[in-house]
């Protein structure tokens, strides 16, 4: 497996792949090097008390960081579709920000809409110091180049909504406007998410209970959108294990207004962590943990060359959750500089609901 | 004998040719090099209005309205006292399909951008420079380079580093030069909505820069490769002729035994395609022998002429071998249709002519001639109305193609006179055989007749040029000595100690400041206000006291091809871009600065070293009496440890200026020498043809009671005295042609334009070599003749025809 | 004109009644030639002492069949070629003692040769043609040149070039050429071979009458029975010797 290309996404994809580290060296210390120590950066321990608007913001003295949105959303005839907006930043080494071209960090952005027979995609590059990509606290506003995700005076901080997201590519663009009315849901133990068995973990937290509207254009026709979208805020220094090799993360709306985080780490040795959080309609979240807990993959799908698990079992006995998803379309693969598999998903079951599937190591 | 002939001829068609499409080929690899480092004239891009620097916030504000843009940076500087070009990058922006950058996902980007970074080269600067991968250069002025990088695919002569370390190096920061536009689509805002008037659009050119400016070279080599290689094919056509004539008989029993004309040709056509791939083959083998051996020479010239670096290993490509094995089949068929035409239409009994050669030969003398008065015509045309570099060479080619065409009617002209004068019989037969050969000796002949007219014409060019570049390199260098110091504390310390020597009249400061100037490098050059220069400095044209008008600093002199280029004269207004600023400079003259391939402006030195302060003043001049310039070189040299490159007499300047001269056409003189190598075989292959048709005719001679020996001599003055009636007519064309080069081409190739010279003693001395050449041709046929045993020429006699 | 009016026979006869050699001075006289060529690595002897006189105003046929030797011994007393042994003397020149500028000197003086392939210069004209042996001799005889043009019925055809005219033609310009000078001896190797029957007779009758008028000797290798009938004298050559 190659680092730079196995690289991805809610991801520790912004990561070092992003300079060039590919070879030998960051194979043997899991994707893209995100293995790496953490020397010099900023750590992750349990405890941190998150504080609002700031933490919306850069955090420039850790490794790794992202902003990331998906939405699944129907246009008035009742067709699915599902979008992305994913902001990365990364810095190039530890130390006081330098001005300028000087200046350690790289952004790098993907973008995507998915309907059931289309997915496409792009992304953007930029280094920090100019300008050209970054992250402003008041008001809230996240770009790169011409994509945006941007709070304005009405923006409370404490549910980070509303938020106008924007994005385009060759063939494709959207504007969708996510607002909430529920705070911040913090992810893993208080915002402490663990990663590993031997400490890796990272800052997590996420607002889960956007209501989405706007348009979505693919090729040269628009059509009126609306549904439920999710915004993960996470960051990092060192957050995986050296022998992690990819992950499998679901986020699902249930129809019951409940919500799931789950993911599962894969390690070298065919082991894997199974992690998650339990959102209840009132936004208590609830770290899941227990070894009974499982996700198995049901279908494969050929895509990008390779497979992909694109159909899963998922069960979490102690809350009565035994569903199997489907993608709305098994081809949503991000064929970006750092390939990935992540599109929307539906599910049915003990439960029903919308989400997102993401997967990276493939 | 007609087989090593064909050979010979299909060999040395395709290895001329061959040779100089690998040259070719090599050099655009080269430009390919240069051009695709980080946007070159290839990718569209976005300038200054005024094509000078602009804040990068443009950049910014560009990415957010949704342009793919990536800033460069481009600046020149210099190292170990040569000038490098200077590019700083934005790799994480720069488009993909630009160049071969360390981009995002390839290894090495974070060295690149972080400080110190690193500067990328290409494997011959290192050797240039004499450093290693890793070792980190300074500037002429001192500062610090980041450690080199080699990078193979990169141009020499370029260094490149991250955006923000060529802001820092050129103390230029938020500064970009240009924003190249990637190939990505998507929603963008129009352009006066985000950068107003302040940048323009400028759409990619199939063409770069380089390649546009050497072209002139690179067709006057294939110029020189089409010509040898029609010559190359009048030797197949001869030798095709002659092994057709020789079959005939057998043809004919073939044809009288039944075999189709179809049948006939189909097999002649199987022959001479695989006699043509063995001989492209060689003539491949020998073609690259030719590039690998000319091509340090081509180097030099492109060096010399245009700055374009070209490395000194051959590559080939296999298409390159398949396109030489083409043109070898497709030449050896182009050259056998005459003759195969001839085969198919054998017939299978002789029947008697219908008309006279003589009368023949008329019509197909006339129809010719107005095709040549046609040809005279369009390059007449091209001559009034064409303004380009390929006009310019179609005047050439229209010339030398219309010269051709009407020499058999010229020739048959003057011997019909001579025919006309002669009163004794064997003088009636000499001239009037020597017309009836005509259309036998007339392609060999139009080929010496071009072969020698471009050497004329090329050689006059060359030495006209010489002459000139020799005048105008003693006004040039009007300082005795010339100084260039390590570093200006160096410099000071010269200045002073050579302030307290008697034998100094005078120390000339001299400077030079590199800046872009409407796309392009110029230099600036700094000119003290001393007697020196306003009484030697050649200018081709002035205003009144150019030199007064210079002092302000207000205003400049400029060089000739930058005044032809840009279509400056005297009395227009420029702005050169200055790290204070722009500088608005009226010009007052121009001057001549021959083999310079960068253009040039000269300013007052006071004026420049304000403009550009931190240009090092470790360049001067010394005005000292002659005879006690060796002494004060010595002493320069054992006090400040000057080598050769920092101290140099006038002289040495100009042995050293010489010498790069002739490097620079020490092409061209090799192209023609192996041109007029190809016309002499051309004229033998052709003559040997003719001597073995030409038997039946003389064996009657001999048995009427003419000598061998006696027609073995009116043979050889037959053929020269042809020869040396086209030489003749050689001359004058030559002389257009050195005409339409100096005039024309050099013009748009060069951006200078010569006086022209003629050189009665070159062109006797070519004219020597061409007969040297013909008799060389006319000798093998001729001793053959006259060492013939009669049993040979008996059996003419006896032999059907 | 009386030549015309007398039949080829009668005259003949009359001149030469008991086809021996008349009381003429000899002009050609061949003694002991031989002439050998190495073929293939073998020695072929195609002349074995071959004796042969001419008079002058003699009219002589020599045949034989194909490889006889015919043509060689035309060419030796040419001198076009050098002989192994014997004597060859036209007049009083010893043909075989002399140079190879000697020999061409008198091929261009005192002979005439005439071939089957006509060998016509291609780049002059008739009327040069015609001239041309004469006027390198230096024996340009003008009004002599003029009867030959009479007789040989070349004068419309003066300005037309040798590949513009028939066999028959092209031939008589040859004859014409070769008796332009006057020579002592006419030779002539199967000068009618290219030509038709009817030309054939033509040709040579004009040749036999030119002869008679030149008072040369007349020597005609010819395959012919036919037409060496026509002739003063008839010799045949047979494996290298005169039969």
């Amino acid at each position: 497996m190659n680092a730079s290309r196995t690289i991805s996404r809610r991801a520790f994809a912004g990561g070092l792949a992003l300079l060039g580290l590919g070879g030998g060296a960051v194979r043997a210390q899991g994707f893209a090097g995100l293995g790496e120590n953490a020397e010099g950066f900023a750590a992750v321990v349990p405890g941190r008390t998150f504080a609002f608007p700031a933490d919306h913001g850069p955090h420039p003295e850790f490794r790794i960081e992202w902003w990331y949105v998906t939405a699944n959303l129907r246009d008035a005839s009742g067709a699915a579709y599902g979008a992305q907006w994913t902001l990365f930043r990364q810095a190039t080494r530890a130390g006081a920000q330098a001005q300028g071209w000087a200046n350690q960090q790289i952004w790098m952005g993907h973008a995507a809409v998915t309907s059931a027979n289309t997915h496409r995609y792009t992304e953007a590059f930029a280094r920090g110091g100019v300008d050209q990509a970054g992250v402003d606290i008041r008001p809230f506003h996240a770009w790169i180049d011409a994509w945006e995700m941007r709070g304005g005076e009405a923006m409370r901080d404490a549910m980070l909504a509303p938020l106008d997201l924007k994005a385009s590519g060759a063939d494709f663009s959207y504007a969708l406007r996510l607002d909430a009315e529920r705070p911040l849901v913090l992810q893993g133990n208080a915002g402490y998410s663990r990663k590993s068995e031997r400490g890796q973990a990272s800052y997590y937290y996420s607002q889960p209970f956007f209501n989405a509207s706007g348009r979505i254009t693919i090729g040269d026709k628009p059509v009126e959108v609306t549904g439920l979208a999710w915004l993960d805020r996470e960051w990092s220094s060192q957050p995986l294990g050296p022998d992690q090799t990819g992950w499998d993360w679901f986020s699902l709306h249930l129809n019951s207004g409940e919500k799931l985080m789950l993911y599962r780490l894969r390690q070298q040795d065919g082991r894997s962590d199974l992690f998650g959080n339990w959102i209840a309609p009132d936004g208590r979240s609830i770290e899941i943990a227990s070894a009974d807990n499982s996700i198995t993959p049901i279908v494969m799908t050929d895509v990008a060359g390779r497979k992909v698990p694109t159909a899963w079992r998922v069960a979490i006995p102690a809350r009565g959750l035994a569903i199997e998803t489907t993608a709305l379309n098994a081809k949503s693969w991000m064929g970006t500089s750092f390939p990935y598999w992540e599109g929307p998903i539906s599910f049915t079951g003990s439960h029903a609901g919308l989400g997102y599937l993401e997967m990276t190591g493939y | 004998m007609q087989l090593a002939t064909l050979l010979i001829g299909l060999v040395s068609a395709t290895a001329l040719w061959s040779g100089v499409q690998a040259l070719n080929a090599q050099a655009r690899i080269s430009y390919d090099r240069a051009a695709a480092t980080f946007g070159g004239a290839r990718t569209a891009m976005l300038v200054g209005r005024d094509d000078t620097s602009f804040p990068q916030a443009l950049f910014v504000d560009l990415r957010r309205a949704g342009w793919p843009v990536s800033p460069v940076l481009e600046g020149r500087i210099q190292i170990g006292g040569r000038s490098f070009r200077l590019l700083g990058i934005e790799p994480v922006t720069l488009p993909g399909e630009v160049g071969n950058a360390p981009t995002v996902g390839r290894s090495g980007l974070q060295s690149f951008v972080t400080p110190p970074g690193e500067m990328l080269v290409a494997p011959e600067v290192l050797a240039d420079l004499n450093l290693q991968e890793g070792a980190r250069p300074s500037t002429s002025s001192g500062t610090l380079l980041p450690p080199l990088r080699v990078q193979p695919q990169l141009a020499p002569g370029v260094l490149v580093v991250d955006i923000g370390i060529a802001q820092q190096l050129m103390n230029m920061p938020d500064q970009v030069s240009r924003l190249l536009i990637g190939k990505a689509k998507g929603p963008r805002a129009a352009l006066e909505a985000v950068a107003g008037d302040r940048l323009r659009l400028v759409e990619p050119d199939a063409e770069s820069d380089l390649e546009r400016l050497t072209d002139s070279f690179h067709l006057n080599l294939t110029a020189f490769g089409l010509l040898s290689f029609v010559v190359g094919l009048f030797i197949v056509n001869s030798a095709i002729g002659l092994a057709f004539e020789q079959r005939r008989p057998m043809l004919r029993t073939l044809r009288a035994c039944g075999v189709s004309a179809r049948m006939l040709n189909a097999v002649l056509v199987i022959e001479l395609v695989a006699l043509a791939l063995i001989a492209g083959i060689i003539g491949l083998v020998c073609g690259y022998v030719i590039a690998a051996s000319l091509l340090p020479d081509v180097a030099a010239s492109l060096r010399g002429l245009y700055g374009a670096q070209i490395p000194g290993q051959l590559t080939l490509r296999g298409e390159w071998w398949i396109a030489g094995l083409a043109i070898s089949v497709l030449g050896a068929l182009a050259a056998a249709a005459a003759s195969l035409t001839k085969a198919a239409r054998l017939p299978v009994l002789v029947a008697a002519q219908p008309q006279a050669w003589q009368q023949a030969q008329q019509r197909w003398l006339m129809v010719q001639s107005a095709v040549a008065l046609a040809v005279f015509a369009s390059a007449g045309f091209l001559l009034l109305y064409g303004d380009s570099l390929v006009s310019g060479f179609a005047v050439l080619a229209a010339l030398l193609l219309a010269a051709a065409l009407l020499l058999p009617a010229i020739l048959e002209r003057v011997l019909s006179l001579g025919q006309r004068s002669a009163r004794r019989p064997l003088a009636v037969w000499f001239w009037a055989d020597s017309r009836q050969q005509l259309s036998g000796l007339s392609l060999a002949l139009m080929a010496l007749l071009l072969a020698l007219a471009v050497n004329v014409g090329v050689g006059t060019m060359v030495e006209s040029f010489s002459r000139t570049f020799v005048g105008w390199l003693d006004g040039r260098l009007a300082a005795d000595v010339y100084v260039n110091a390590k570093d200006d504390a160096q410099a000071t310390a010269i200045k002073a100690w050579l302030r307290g020597r008697a034998e100094v009249d005078a120390i000339l400061p001299g400077g030079r400041a590199d800046a872009q100037f409407r796309g392009a490098p110029i230099e600036i050059l700094g000119l003290p206000d001393h007697t020196t220069y306003s009484e030697h400095w050649p200018l081709l044209e002035s205003s009144a006291n150019p030199w007064v008008r210079l002092r302000p600093g207000d205003a400049t002199l400029i060089s000739e091809q930058l005044s032809r280029r840009l279509k400056l004269g005297i009395g227009d207004r420029i702005e050169v871009p200055t790290p204070g600023g722009n500088w608005p400079l009226e010009i007052v003259g121009v001057y001549a600065d021959y083999g310079n391939p960068k253009g040039q402006i000269a300013v007052n030195y006071a004026a420049l070293t304000r403009r550009f302060p931190g240009i090092p003043a470790t360049r001067f001049g010394l005005q000292v009496a002659p005879p006690k310039i060796p002494a004060l070189l010595s002493a320069l040299r054992e006090k400040f440890d000057l080598g050769d490159r920092s101290l140099a007499d006038q002289a040495t300047m100009k042995a050293e200026s010489k010498r790069i001269f002739n490097r620079t056409f020490a092409v061209t003189a090799a192209l023609n020498t192996f041109t007029l190598g190809v016309a002499g075989i051309a004229l033998l292959t052709s003559l040997l043809t003719l001597s073995n048709s030409r038997l039946p005719q003389l064996a009657p001679l001999w048995a009427i009671g003419i000598t061998r020996r006696r027609l073995a001599a009116i043979e050889l003055t037959k053929t020269l005295s042809v020869a040396l009636i086209t030489a003749l007519l050689a001359l004058p064309l030559g002389l257009a042609v050195a005409w339409c080069l100096i005039a024309v081409v050099n013009v748009k190739a060069f951006g200078w334009r010569l006086p022209f010279h003629v050189f009665p003693q070159q062109l006797l001395e070519l004219l020597g070599v061409a007969m040297a050449a013909s008799l060389l041709a006319a000798l093998l046929p001729v001793l053959k003749l006259a060492r013939m045993q009669p049993a040979s020429l008996i059996k003419i006699f006896a032999d059907e025809r | 004109m009386v030549y015309w009016a007398i039949p080829a026979r009668a005259l003949k006869e009359a001149s030469n009644p008991l086809g021996i050699a008349t009381g003429n001075p000899i002009v050609l006289s061949v003694r002991n030639l031989t002439k050998t060529y190495r073929s293939a690595g073998e020695q072929v002897a195609v002349l074995r002492g071959v004796n042969l006189d001419i008079a002058a105003g003699e009219r002589v046929a020599l045949t034989g069949e194909s490889g006889s030797g015919k043509s060689t011994l035309l060419h030796l007393i040419a001198g076009l070629d050098a002989a192994d042994g014997g004597e060859i003397k036209l007049a009083d020149a010893d043909v075989a003692g002399l140079s190879d500028a000697g020999r061409a000197e008198l091929r261009r003086d005192r002979l005439g040769l005439v071939f089957q392939q006509f060998n016509l210069i291609p780049s002059l004209s008739v009327q040069d043609n015609l001239a041309f042996q004469s006027r390198i001799a230096g024996r340009h005889d003008a009004a002599w040149h003029a009867e030959l043009v009479d007789r040989l019925g070349l004068g419309a055809l003066l300005k037309r070039y040798p590949e513009q005219l028939s066999g028959g033609q092209q031939q008589r310009v040859a004859i014409g050429r070769a008796l332009a000078t006057k020579p002592l001896l006419l030779l002539a190797d199967e000068p009618t071979g290219n030509l038709d029957e009817a030309t054939a007779d033509d040709v040579l009758a004009l040749t036999r009458d030119l002869v008679t008028r030149t008072g040369c000797g007349f020597l005609m290798v010819t395959h012919s029975e036919r037409l060496a009938a026509t002739l003063d004298r008839r010799i045949h050559l047979h494996a290298g010797l005169i039969a």
